[in-house]
């Protein structure tokens, strides 16, 4: 369990991790819509905006993943969020900011209550429980009238504007020019404001009290931890960012339908963390941005773009079977 | 009543059939395994290949796809699973693994087969009509004899055969059976050989009847899972059991919700959801096993 305590990112911020956040921001917000706009590459804007949402709900999961359990339910959460926002929206009228932070919320309550029995569950037993929550959820969204079955929800109104005190904060989407710049960087906002977040609750006591529950739950339990309660908190935490992500989905696409998160993207966000490393706060935004760009980039190839995209995830998995920021824990083992 | 029952047996063999390959794969090496549904899709191409173009009898299909399905499964414990368990620092590597090579098979499926539903013809004509109260057509019935056979044939490999004994052991106590003298690697291989055939099996034979499609193969891992759940992951009367019991439910559900719409799999999952919560072991799992 050596490596788990030496992988955690240090409290102190040093002049190069500084420095190495500086140059993060800068090539998202300068650097990306620079290239893109010389390239003309408009469609990597689209790209690049599920890449940051993806791995705000990705977050999530690695939050559970901290407390020592598998989660492939995500795909519910983000299903939820978004249905919560679409209703809100489309039959109350109510701002889409306002339905951003009640989403989540929406999301991190019903996990409570999910998440109180289940969480009782371990190891593969948790994780193909909650991969049938994916499932219930699409069942759910299908048989419930609000959600207006397998028609779903469509042409919901793009963002308004967000004003405090007659002082414009955000524009109104639908006003301007390039709404796929504005939704870029409200999602790539989002992702930092989410990582930030991570980062400081791993950091945290609350962190270090995950730590314990996915070292050994029985021993932490004996010391005075309230296990109980720890595991739900982090699973609502995770649910949170599933909402939030999924909320912001619905408004970039327009429409949702029970169909928009299945199975396949609960998994695919679970990928993310593995492949990007697990002992890293930042692994699951590695891994999101690898995947779906190279799966996107992949394109060209047509039908073999399966072929050599499963093919590329197994050999990425024999070579660095601990995620790809692992490349870091052997440099640290030279020194 | 009599219908009700009838189907839900019929898709219980069955059923049981696909998780018994899992819970062995899952028991012997801890690995989930998500590629299982792709590789029943595989065995049913393989016989659809055999049967429907070649023209070659039925049970050759069947063997056929035993066979292709038993070295696949062999290649990809010995080259993928062995290397990557021994490497990584947490069990649920493996579980990237296996997701990546559900997507190799479905990839491979697409460019061999083709993403068209295939069928076989239908291979004894006639119906099973008692009084009109229990309707079954005769290869639905053929298809539910063989499976009970072949889930009586593997009880019986797993509990007097040598290999059988040795992968029980393994089973149980990885370490001790180590001890005792069991070559751990090949038998691995063995059960994870089995595991892949009995998952290609149930596809031959299925192609019968249903068909088979690309698209089925994450669905039926689902299914899996939940018969392995409801049975406790691991153990073979788990298995069994939760493949019949998903069976008669599905059966009953069907016939009772049909009125409230396609709602029967939400409250089975629903269902299975609080049983869990209430017993997370399963019917005969160990607790934490």
């Amino acid at each position: 369990m050596t490596d788990q305590t030496q992988s955690v990112p240090q409290t102190r911020l040093s002049a190069t991790r500084l420095a190495g956040v500086l140059a993060f921001l800068v090539a998202v917000f300068v650097l990306v819509p620079a290239f893109i706009a010389l390239t003309g590459r408009w469609d990597f804007y689209y790209t690049l905006t599920s890449v940051a949402l993806l791995s705000v709900a990705a977050a999530g999961v690695w939050l559970t993943f901290y407390i020592g359990r598998i989660n492939i339910g995500q795909g519910a959460y983000a299903l939820t969020g978004g249905y919560v926002s679409a209703i809100l929206i489309t039959q109350y009228g109510v701002s889409f900011w306002l339905t951003l932070p009640l989403a989540g919320i929406f999301c991190a309550l019903v996990s409570v209550g999910i998440g109180l029995p289940i969480l009782r569950l371990r190891g593969v037993y948790f994780a193909m429980v909650t991969l049938v929550l994916t499932e219930v959820a699409r069942l759910t969204a299908l048989a419930l009238p609000v959600t207006n079955g397998a028609k779903g929800i469509t042409s919901i109104p793009l963002p308004g504007e967000l004003s405090i005190l007659g002082l414009t904060i955000i524009p109104d989407f639908a006003t301007l020019a390039n709404p796929k710049l504005a939704f870029y960087l409200m999602a790539a906002v989002l992702m930092v404001v989410t990582y930030l977040v991570l980062w400081r609750i791993v950091n945290s006591r609350l962190g270090h009290l995950c730590r314990s529950l996915q070292q050994n739950e029985e021993l932490s339990a004996s010391i005075g931890v309230n296990t109980a309660m720890l595991r739900v908190l982090a699973y609502a935490i995770s649910s949170f960012f599933g909402g939030l992500a999924g909320a912001i989905f619905v408004a970039i696409s327009q429409s949702i339908y029970p169909s928009s998160f299945v199975v396949q993207d609960s998994v695919n966000f679970m990928l993310y963390c593995f492949l990007g490393g697990l002992g890293y706060v930042f692994g699951p935004m590695l891994g999101t941005l690898l995947l779906y760009f190279g799966w996107d980039l992949l394109s060209v190839a047509k039908q073999y773009q399966l072929l050599i995209y499963s093919g590329a995830l197994i050999a990425l998995m024999l070579v660095l079977p601990n995620g790809v920021l692992s490349l870091l824990d052997r440099k640290g083992g030279r020194k | 009543m009599e219908q009700i029952l009838a189907n839900g047996l019929y898709l219980g063999a069955q059923y049981a059939l696909i998780a018994l390959g899992l819970t062995l794969i899952f028991s012997l090496m801890n690995v989930l395994n998500f590629a299982h549904g792709q590789m029943y899709v595989f065995g049913g191409f393989v016989t659809y290949t055999v049967v429907a173009q070649l023209g070659l009898p039925f049970i050759v299909g069947l063997v056929a796809s035993a066979i292709v399905l038993a070295v696949m499964g062999a290649l990809i414990e010995k080259f993928l699973f062995r290397p990557v368990i021994r490497r990584s620092k947490r069990d649920e590597s493996t579980m990237l693994l296996a997701a990546g090579i559900a997507f190799f098979l479905d990839a491979l499926i697409l460019l061999l087969f083709g993403e068209k539903q295939r069928g076989v013809p239908k291979i004894v004509n006639g119906v099973f009509n008692w009084d009109m109260r229990l309707i079954m057509p005769y290869d639905r019935i053929l298809i539910a004899m063989l499976a009970v056979a072949l889930i009586v044939g593997f009880i019986l490999f797993m509990q007097y055969s040598r290999t059988g004994r040795a992968m029980r052991a393994l089973a149980q106590d990885r370490m001790a059976a180590q001890l005792m003298g069991v070559d751990v690697d090949r038998y691995s291989m063995i059960g994870f050989a089995l595991g892949a055939m009995l998952a290609g099996l149930v596809g031959g034979l299925l192609v019968t009847i249903t068909g088979i499609n690309l698209g089925m193969g994450g669905p039926t891992s689902v299914k899996a899972f939940l018969m392995i759940m409801i049975g406790g992951a691991g153990v073979i009367s788990g298995a069994i059991a939760g493949g019949f019991i998903l069976g008669m439910m599905e059966s009953i559900g069907l016939t009772l919700l049909a009125a409230y719409g396609d709602v029967t799999y939400l409250v089975i999952f629903v269902t299975l959801m609080i049983f869990l919560a209430i017993r997370p072991q399963g019917l005969m799992g160990k607790p934490w096993g």
